[in-house]
């Protein structure tokens, strides 16, 4: 479904992603992981069309990503690390006009939102105004923002950052349900129990390359935590 | 597609632009009331047909108090230009130290007398004394010269028959002997002032009234506008300046905006929806004109209702204007999305930068007020071609061939910004 080929991007001198490759396929959720600064919000920007790669290429359902407009993004949705939201609007009208984005009118555009805001458990606040949503609420609409279109690949970049146990739980329950519906999900985390509970792969990268592509059970088999592999490959020092 | 996004995008800026009261106020009422508050400034200075002329206002002190120097006060006093009142020395010096008056103009003892005996003879002219604010040189000057007038005209009429002037000239042919004249020069004089003598009885024996120098014309006043039915409105000056200004404004925060969305990560997400860069971007600028347009529209329907402003010249080229000050400022707000790293850094230095433009432009006094090489400078600022293409469509009165010029130029200036925020705008963000 998501294949990324030998991705390269980098920043005048900086060199943000050297060589990262990995495949997702439908009703999969693969974890990717990183320190800070290893190339992951890079590498999910380009597997968007944000970032256009210096090298290597994105193929979404066998067939390459070219272009802003190239009809495949509508096969991907993503959910940004920050709360890309209008706080001003209500969420229905955030999800009005993000559909409209994506060509969705009318009857179509209602049942989706209606559903996007069901799955996220905010369908009775769907006349208030983000501004006065909680944390974890405008997560859960940022999620619901990101799959309103029905996309076949979902983008999570941190989804989970700055919310409390529960809202976390309610979108863990979200994102299983999108995976049970065959829905193929990338997920970046810092955050190790995360990946443990949610992931069926887990691609470690770091300096811009993958240095681990396998099953958590895999990885941590006779080597403790997901943590401890984490920590034995990234080493200890501090990344800013 | 295409336009279905282009249309939620147009709405969305719409909502957002609704929803904020205070960028509302600012956009609306703002202009609304700056723009009156100079149109009831300079309502009172312009004074062609029917409207209300503002007078200068001029302090007499006369320490003479003559036939000639109480003539000279009445004069002014009747002066169509001035405002005049009669006071003290002290009382003038102090009003005009305090700023209250521009011009006080003290006639010292004996000056009728002086001023008659210098009238014919070129010698112990009288001192005629200026006080005067500096910082309003100009009235002075004006003030200068409407004296001349007066004084000519009240000396000569006692010249020309007057008892004060016949006992001067009977003085003045008694002293010529001593007046240290030469024979020659003498003789005319005497025939000359013995001529008057004589104009004067001739004046008495039949009836006449003497006369003396006056004027030998009189001025009749017409603006040269849209038409003899209305004149100069400084209402319609005054909000096409206001307006221009909170349209920067208001694009600033278009632009501001955009920063804002690409901070808060929302523009990931309309780039990672399948829309061509031309539709994200010109569905901003188009938001920037709609709204733009809005606010002059709505400032000059409040122009027009209120204050009586008239589009007397071309409706098509005033409608031209106006969308081509829209999308020119549109294009401003989009620049500035470009070239800004920060919302609040990019806030300052556009505020800067609008402020500048809309000075230089002409929108709070009008570039005539400039010195002649700053009007030739400004013409390089596309607000100088926006007010004038307002001025010459409103109270100018001119046709849709006058509009042409700003029309075209705020549409390059428009191509020009866009090029630029085209070619400087971040796409992708390390």
């Amino acid at each position: 479904m998501l294949e990324a080929t030998s991705l390269r991007k980098a920043f005048g001198s900086l060199t943000a992603v050297a060589n990262v490759s990995f495949s997702l396929g439908p009703g999969e959720i693969l974890g990717l992981l990183g320190p800070n600064g290893a190339g992951k919000t890079t590498t999910v920007s380009m597997l968007a069309g944000l970032l256009t790669p210096d090298a290597g290429e994105v193929r979404i359902n066998g067939r390459a990503l070219r272009g802003d407009a190239d009809p495949l993004k509508q096969r991907v949705g993503i959910v940004p690390q920050d709360l890309a939201l209008y706080d001003e609007l209500t969420a229905r009208d955030n999800l009005v006009f993000f559909g409209a984005l994506y060509g969705m009118v009318d009857g179509t555009r209602d049942r989706a939102i209606h559903d996007a805001l069901t799955l996220v458990g905010l369908a009775d606040r769907a006349q208030d105004r983000v501004r006065d949503f909680s944390g974890g609420m405008k997560r859960r609409l940022n999620l619901a923002a990101g799959t309103l279109h029905d996309p076949d690949i979902i983008l999570l970049d941190e989804p989970t950052v700055g919310v409390d146990p529960q809202s976390r739980n309610a979108i863990f329950d979200n994102l299983e349900q999108l995976k049970a519906r065959g829905k193929a999900l990338l997920y970046t985390t810092h955050y190790m129990e995360e990946a443990e509970r949610l992931a069926d792969r887990v691609v470690i990268i770091d300096h811009g390359r993958v240095i681990a592509n396998d099953t958590p059970a895999a990885l941590t088999r006779g080597k403790g935590s997901l943590e401890s592999v984490f920590l034995s490959l990234t080493g200890r020092s501090l990344r800013d | 597609m295409a336009m279905h996004a282009v249309r939620a995008l147009l709405g969305k800026d719409l909502r957002l632009f609704f929803s904020d009261r205070r960028a509302v106020i600012t956009a609306f009422a703002m202009p609304i009331a700056i723009a009156s508050f100079f149109g009831l400034i300079f309502r009172g200075q312009s004074g062609a047909n029917g409207a209300t002329v503002s007078r200068i206002g001029v302090l007499m002190v006369d320490l003479d108090t003559s036939v000639i120097s109480r003539a000279i006060v009445a004069g002014v006093s009747k002066d169509p230009n001035l405002n005049a009142t009669v006071t003290s020395l002290d009382t003038a010096r102090a009003r005009v130290r305090r700023g209250a008056v521009p011009v006080a103009v003290v006639i010292p003892a004996q000056f009728g007398d002086q001023a008659g005996r210098a009238f014919f003879r070129n010698t112990d002219k009288p001192v005629l004394q200026m006080l005067f604010d500096p910082s309003h040189a100009t009235e002075r000057a004006m003030v200068s010269g409407i004296m001349t007038q007066h004084v000519m005209e009240s000396v000569s009429r006692e010249m020309f028959g007057g008892t004060r002037g016949r006992t001067l000239i009977d003085e003045t042919l008694g002293q010529l002997d001593s007046s240290g004249l030469s024979p020659g020069r003498r003789a005319l004089l005497r025939n000359m002032l013995a001529s008057v003598r004589q104009f004067n009885a001739d004046t008495d024996s039949a009836g006449a009234n003497g006369g003396g120098i006056t004027m030998p014309y009189t001025v009749r006043d017409e603006a040269v506008t849209a038409g003899t039915l209305r004149g100069y409105n400084p209402f319609a000056h005054a909000f096409a300046g206001m307006g221009i200004q909170f349209l920067l404004m208001t694009a600033i925060t278009l632009g501001i905006d955009v920063l804002m969305e690409r901070q808060r990560g929302i523009w990931k997400r309309l780039r990672a929806a399948p829309l061509t860069r031309a539709t994200l971007l010109g569905a901003k600028v188009l938001s920037g004109a709609v709204i733009g347009t809005m606010v002059l529209v709505v400032s000059f329907a409040f122009a027009i209702l209120v204050w009586g402003v008239r589009i007397s010249g071309s409706l098509a080229g005033f409608a031209g204007v106006l969308v081509a000050c829209a999308l020119m400022a549109s294009a401003f707000g989009l620049l500035i999305a470009a070239l800004g790293k920060t919302p609040s850094a990019a806030r300052g230095v556009s505020i800067f930068a609008t402020l500048i433009m809309v000075m230089l432009g002409g929108a709070w006094v009008p570039t005539f007020i400039f010195p002649a090489w700053l009007q030739q400078v400004t013409l390089v600022i596309p607000t100088r071609w926006a007010i004038d293409g307002f001025d010459a469509m409103t109270w100018r009165g001119l046709g849709f061939d006058a509009a042409l010029a700003p029309i075209g130029i705020l549409l390059a200036f428009t191509a020009g910004f866009l090029a630029l925020a085209l070619s400087r705008f971040r796409w992708e963000e390390s």
